[in-house]
């Protein structure tokens, strides 16, 4: 395997500011190698610009400095269609379309990738299983007739239809009850092994980045602060990490 | 009140051919601004300059009296003069503000996790125009229709002073020789239209809401 091939995913020196900002940049000079099939979680406070971090990935934002490489490929030299195709892509309030049913929501984009109608039927169905939704009852529902865990369910059957090798998440359960989180979180941690997916996982929820992580990466004011793997991560003596830790600490556990 | 109805009842040809034209008037200039107004609203979602300006003049029609705007037109060689056709562009600058800031209002105010998703999900920006953005606002584009299909069926009613026919000619000629079974002739038509027209126009924009 070549380098490319290894790390499915590459920032180098990335630095990124809103178009014609001078203002300081949300993400400075940033280097990271995202490996095949590993989770990667963005851990950071509220502005530590990891959202930013994941739509350079699938070309919603482009590099003001540095280069993000996906597939070995600049995201620039990309078709940004076609990038953002060969990317699942899962937010916080799932972000379904509200006139369509769940099959419809899920045959996203398999449908603008013109699959036939069978094989798009199968593949929903597939979905809508592997995710724990019983196809029979919830195909034909709109998403008002869902609850926030189904909601968030249907988000990461849609982001997975088409079989992407990549998925962002941009704090998915963040919007869930305490139960409901766990319980998805506890899912999506043995769906993520199984399929063998390179993830980009963002939350502000420490506990989280440690049940999820093969690696954890602490984002700081746009700078990656800390990198390590959950077991170790606890160990490390950087403050903001202290911070994090003492979050944990305080609060009991509770997120 | 007997006066006024044997009156209608005598008048009913002439009454329901003033309605006819009055409804005919609406619907071409509703036609015509619907025509205008939603593909320019569509076109004012991403481009900004032309945002101000489309909202800006059609601003600048809406809020000259009426009365004033026909006037205007009159002397304007080609789209001007007396009848039928100068009402038509006059009613349709009336219309167009309605249904362009609601055609631009209703394709902006989309959940922002919906138009997020869409584009992360690779749709391109004409695809979420037109399978996302338009399907979502449909129903705010609707009560536009309806806000400009009323004020239309109100403003033509004067579109009789410049000799375009209509329910108001029986209505300023009710005025003229101070006969009120003559005004309500054309009153009553008018107001039972706008009444109709909101109500039809209501239930559809029910229908079409999506929560």
């Amino acid at each position: 395997m070549t380098l490319a091939e290894q790390n499915l995913i590459e920032f180098r020196g990335v630095s990124w500011r809103p178009n014609g900002s001078t203002e300081t940049a949300i993400i400075n000079n940033i280097s990271l190698e995202v490996p095949r099939k590993e989770t990667l979680v963005l851990l950071g406070r509220s502005g530590s610009g990891k959202t930013t971090l994941l739509k350079l990935i699938n070309g919603m934002h482009w590099p003001t400095k540095g280069e993000v490489l996906v597939e070995g490929r600049g995201t620039r030299d990309w078709d940004a269609i076609r990038l953002r195709r060969g990317i699942g892509y899962v937010i916080q309030e799932a972000g379904l379309f509200p006139h369509f049913t769940v099959a419809e929501n899920v045959a996203l984009v398999p449908g603008l990738e013109n699959w036939p109608k069978e094989k798009m039927a199968a593949r929903v169905k597939e979905m809508l299983q592997l995710v724990g939704l019983e196809p029979r009852e919830f195909a034909g529902r709109r998403p008002r007739e869902l609850s926030g865990g189904q909601r968030q369910r249907v988000g990461v059957a849609r982001a997975l239809a088409a079989d992407p090798p990549i998925l962002l998440m941009d704090e998915p359960f963040g919007a869930l009850d305490p139960v409901t989180r766990a319980e998805l979180q506890r899912e999506f941690q043995g769906l993520a092994r199984r399929l063998g997916k390179t993830i980009v996982f963002v939350t502000h929820d420490l506990r989280e980045a440690l049940l999820l992580a093969s690696r954890i990466v602490l984002l700081e004011k746009g700078r990656v602060v800390a990198s390590a793997g959950p077991e170790e991560f606890l160990r490390l003596q950087h403050p903001e990490v202290l911070a994090f830790a003492a979050s944990l600490d305080v609060r009991g556990g509770a997120a | 009140m007997t006066g006024l109805w044997s009156f209608m009842a005598e008048h009913r040809a002439e009454i329901l051919s003033a309605t006819l034209e009055h409804v005919e008037l609406v619907l071409i200039a509703m036609a015509a601004a619907i025509l205008i107004g939603v593909p320019l609203g569509m076109l004012i979602v991403r481009r900004t300059k032309l945002r101000a300006l489309a909202l800006g003049v059609a601003g600048i029609f809406q809020t000259i009296p009426s009365l004033a705007l026909f006037g205007f037109l009159i002397p304007i060689p080609f789209i001007g003069g007396i009848g039928q056709r100068t009402a038509i562009v006059a009613l349709t600058l009336y219309a167009l503000l309605p249904i362009l800031r609601n055609t631009y209002v209703g394709l902006t105010e989309i959940d922002p996790a919906v138009l997020e998703s869409a584009e992360a999900m690779g749709m391109t920006q004409a695809q979420i125009l037109f399978r996302v953005r338009f399907p979502l606002g449909l129903a705010v584009i609707l009560a536009g229709v309806r806000t400009a299909t009323i004020i239309t069926i109100g403003v033509a009613t004067i579109a009789a002073a410049i000799g375009a026919g209509g329910l108001g000619t029986f209505i300023f000629r009710g005025v003229a020789l101070v006969n009120d079974s003559l005004l309500l002739a054309g009153a009553i038509p008018a107001a039972l239209l706008a009444i109709l027209a909101d109500f039809l126009l209501g239930r559809l924009e029910q229908r079409l809401r999506v929560t």
